[in-house]
């Protein structure tokens, strides 16, 4: 009975010189997995959006966090004239980046997205567009 | 000039001693907070508090200012006088214990011979006068501590606090005995009950009680144990077991009355290493000088306290009682009688 008790404070003790494994977070960023799901970004082709406005990604959204509206470039070419993610509505399920036919939107490894605002939880295009 | 016909430096003196020691005591006890976190921390290989100052070395005084401006709430339906009481009456018994314990050996100040005890008073040949049933005082004020506990348990009225209290004071009873019989090994060997006599007597390493044989030596581990499990400390603070008690006894209470509990459980912490220095450590004995040695043992004893608290899970409710009953107390009973054979053949 004793023996394994003694055998407990030995573990403890070598712990205790041990280095410590915590991550000094704001300092020290933690290394995020290449495929982790953060921040949606719209990927950049020829300078403009890849995205065709095909509506894919907000049909498949489980959910409904995608606003996609359709509009017509100088090429007569479909674009997408308004694109928004509501950060507070998605899951960071992915599977809108599954679903786009062009290759057009991806997922980023920020995953520090906390605001002031609930309206800044809203990303516009602009806020979304793939940062080179 | 004197009083009552002794110098006013005695009278000096012991105001200036008393001050001393409840300081000492205060900051051990704010700096045991941080040193458990610290400690544990890194025992389970994190860092533990370091945003406050450097080395988080200020983390006791936020802590104090933050449950400082917390508000003060009182249930309708408690007992109101028992519910302020009761964190006074936890707290103070843990203070007064140290009104005994000799931190020090006798000084001399001006041609006046002082021994750094509070209680005591030395005369011109050096010969110290203390309370001379020392023990039996520390014994009585360990007792007073689970009044506080069992007021605060009872006047909460809350279903919660009363069980807390109820397991606690069960436990403080149940261990306090198998304690009391451990001491009764050092009485054997010391022949008396002043403190200061039994430190003046525990000269050199093998002077201490710990080593003089080995029923004092199982005597010392039994009653450091049973004086953790009186304290309520883990493995056996079961008074606050979260998982089913919420905060156990102080579940109703905020602000400054938590933080006398939360000091009381630290005080009483600090008083009991003190009290197994004094009794099985050989007290202020040792290569430092004559203080320094004291703090230095307290100090180690509370560093087990916070490992043993790293180490070891919460025993359960029978487990505890059978341990106290059907373990401790028998085998310091068998103690005894060792230690009166030893006594008797090896004089
Ligand atoms: S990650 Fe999932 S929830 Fe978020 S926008 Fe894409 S599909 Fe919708
Ligand atoms: S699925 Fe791709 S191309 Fe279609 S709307 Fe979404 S991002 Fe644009």
């Amino acid at each position: 009975m004793i023996v394994p008790l003694i055998k407990g404070l030995q573990i403890t003790l070598k712990h205790l010189f041990k280095k410590p494994i915590t991550l000094m977070y704001p300092e020290e960023k933690p290394d995020v997995a290449p495929n982790f799901r953060g921040l949606h970004a719209l990927k950049v082709s020829h300078n403009k959006a890849k995205c065709v406005a095909c509506y894919l990604c907000p049909t498949v959204c489980p959910a409904k966090c995608i606003t996609v509206e359709a509009g017509e470039d100088a090429n007569h070419d479909k674009y997408a004239a308004k694109y928004e993610i509501d950060m507070l509505r998605c899951i960071f399920c992915g599977y809108c980046v599954e679903a786009c036919p062009v290759d057009a939107l991806g997922m980023t490894q920020t995953f520090e997205l906390a605001n002031y605002k609930r309206s800044d939880f809203v990303f516009t295009k602009e806020r979304l567009l793939e940062k080179k | 000039m004197e009083i009552m016909g002794l110098p006013l430096i005695y009278y000096g003196a012991m105001i200036l001693k008393v001050l001393l020691a409840f300081v000492f005591v205060l900051l051990t006890v704010a700096y045991a907070t941080y040193a458990e976190r610290k400690i544990i921390g890194h025992m389970q290989v994190r860092v533990g508090p370091n945003r406050v100052g450097p080395m988080g070395l200020l983390q006791p005084i936020a802590d104090g200012i933050k449950l400082f401006f917390k508000e003060e709430i009182i249930p309708s339906e408690a007992s109101k006088f028992a519910f302020l009481l009761a964190p006074l009456v936890a707290l103070i018994p843990a203070f007064i214990s140290f009104a005994v314990i000799p931190f020090g050996d006798v000084i001399e100040i001006a041609g006046y011979k002082i021994p750094l005890q509070i209680a005591a008073f030395a005369d011109n040949a050096g010969t110290v006068f203390d309370l001379n049933i020392g023990v039996l005082y520390i014994l009585a004020m360990a007792s007073l501590g689970v009044y506080g506990i069992v007021l605060a348990g009872w006047s909460s009225n809350s279903k919660y606090s009363l069980l807390g209290g109820l397991r606690s004071s069960a436990q403080m009873i149940s261990y306090e005995l198998a304690a009391g019989l451990a001491i009764v090994c050092v009485f054997m060997v010391s022949q008396s009950l002043s403190l200061h006599a039994i430190v003046a007597d525990q000269a050199g390493l093998f002077g201490w009680y710990l080593f003089r044989n080995p029923f004092t030596f199982l005597a010392g581990i039994i009653f450091f144990i049973c004086s953790l499990a009186e304290i309520n400390r883990t493995p056996f603070d079961l008074p606050e077991a979260e998982t089913e008690l919420v905060s156990g006894f102080c579940t109703e209470y905020s602000s400054m009355k938590y933080a006398m509990f939360f000091m009381a459980e630290y005080a009483n912490m600090v008083t009991v290493c003190a009290v197994t220095t004094t009794l099985f450590l050989g007290g202020w004995q040792g290569p430092l000088p004559s203080v320094l040695n004291f703090i230095a043992k307290v100090y180690f004893l509370m560093f087990v306290c916070m490992w043993i608290r790293a180490t070891y899970p919460r025993y359960r409710y029978d487990q505890l009682m059978k341990l106290g009953w059907k373990v401790f107390l028998p085998s310091t009973l068998f103690l005894i009688v060792g230690n009166a054979i030893w006594i008797t053949l090896f004089k």
